[in-house]
């Protein structure tokens, strides 16, 4: 049997940088995460400074979780010394049978986005008592 | 005195020669090096930030997600900007098999800017919004550039 009950696996990378249905000149990062299971399903943290929450989209389609966030653009005048540059974020995941997709939550603090995917009932592991006789 | 002094340029100009010193360590390490977004590992400094300027003040932006408000701290010693705080770790009592990835850097940071024109230290504003820590310097007055008036004769 398999360690991790709840397997994730992401999408090809070619999937993954260009989202297909659009034709846009926009630049896609695709964010840093940390992924973790607990016991009630896997925690999902992505790292999204300066997006928003009405410019972040998070949709889950067919088995794909899809995180897109756009960063507004910026108007700091005189721009004279860049080390980054912010550009819109995109990532998808493949999520398996065992996420209870109804019941995805998601929060954004601090530029953090944290996605809670719940175990779907069937994969939490149950105790059973032994009778003894 | 006829040469002016661009402290930007200059510092561009130091940024440069360091990329190109530092040159064969992206390239060893891949694309993600170059990547903006990659947290503080490894040699990089961290916070990223990018500078901007306007006729009274100096604007520091940096890229800070997840940071708890409180531990940022933000000082100002003559023209040296410090900015230091902690980005939250994962939980620490999940344990190693229970992470899928880990790819957000987190931990204790420190970096200090040195800024080309002294500051009003008491002045000095921070914001921290959407994981962006936005810092207003205004310039000290004796910094500032004055407009002299040539009377024709």
């Amino acid at each position: 049997m398999a360690e991790k009950t709840v397997v994730m696996t992401e999408t090809p990378e070619e999937h993954a940088v260009q989202p297909a249905d659009t034709h846009t000149h926009e630049r896609y990062v695709s964010p840093p995460v940390d992924i973790y299971e607990i016991d009630d399903g896997l925690m999902v943290m992505a790292d999204v400074p300066g997006v928003t929450q009405e410019r972040l989209e998070i949709r889950v389609d067919n088995h794909v979780l899809t995180i897109r966030g756009q960063v507004p653009e910026s108007n700091i005048p005189g721009s004279a010394y860049r080390e980054y540059e912010l550009v819109s974020y995109f990532r998808q995941f493949e999520l398996s049978d065992k996420v209870d997709e109804s019941k995805i939550t998601a929060d954004l603090k601090h530029g953090v986005l944290t996605l809670s995917l719940p175990k779907a009932e069937e994969a939490k592991p149950r105790k059973i008592a032994v009778a003894v006789g | 005195m006829v040469s002016t002094w661009h402290p930007w340029r200059e510092i561009e100009a130091l940024r440069r020669d360091i990329d190109r010193a530092f040159n064969h360590v992206s390239q060893s390490n891949g694309p993600s090096f170059r990547s903006a977004f990659l947290p503080g590992r490894a040699s990089r400094q961290y916070p990223l930030v990018n500078l901007s300027e306007d006729r009274d003040h100096i604007y520091v932006e940096a890229l800070a997600p997840g940071v708890d408000p409180a531990s940022i701290d933000v000082a100002v010693v003559r023209n040296v900007l410090t900015i230091s705080g902690e980005k939250r770790r994962l939980p620490e009592e999940l344990k190693r098999e229970s992470i899928h990835r880990s790819e957000r850097a987190a931990g204790k940071f420190v970096r200090s800017i040195e800024l080309p024109i002294e500051i009003d230290s008491d002045q000095v504003k921070a914001e921290y919004k959407h994981g962006l820590l936005m810092v207003t310097l205004p310039t000290a007055a004796a910094a500032k550039p004055k407009q002299i008036n040539v009377s024709v004769a």
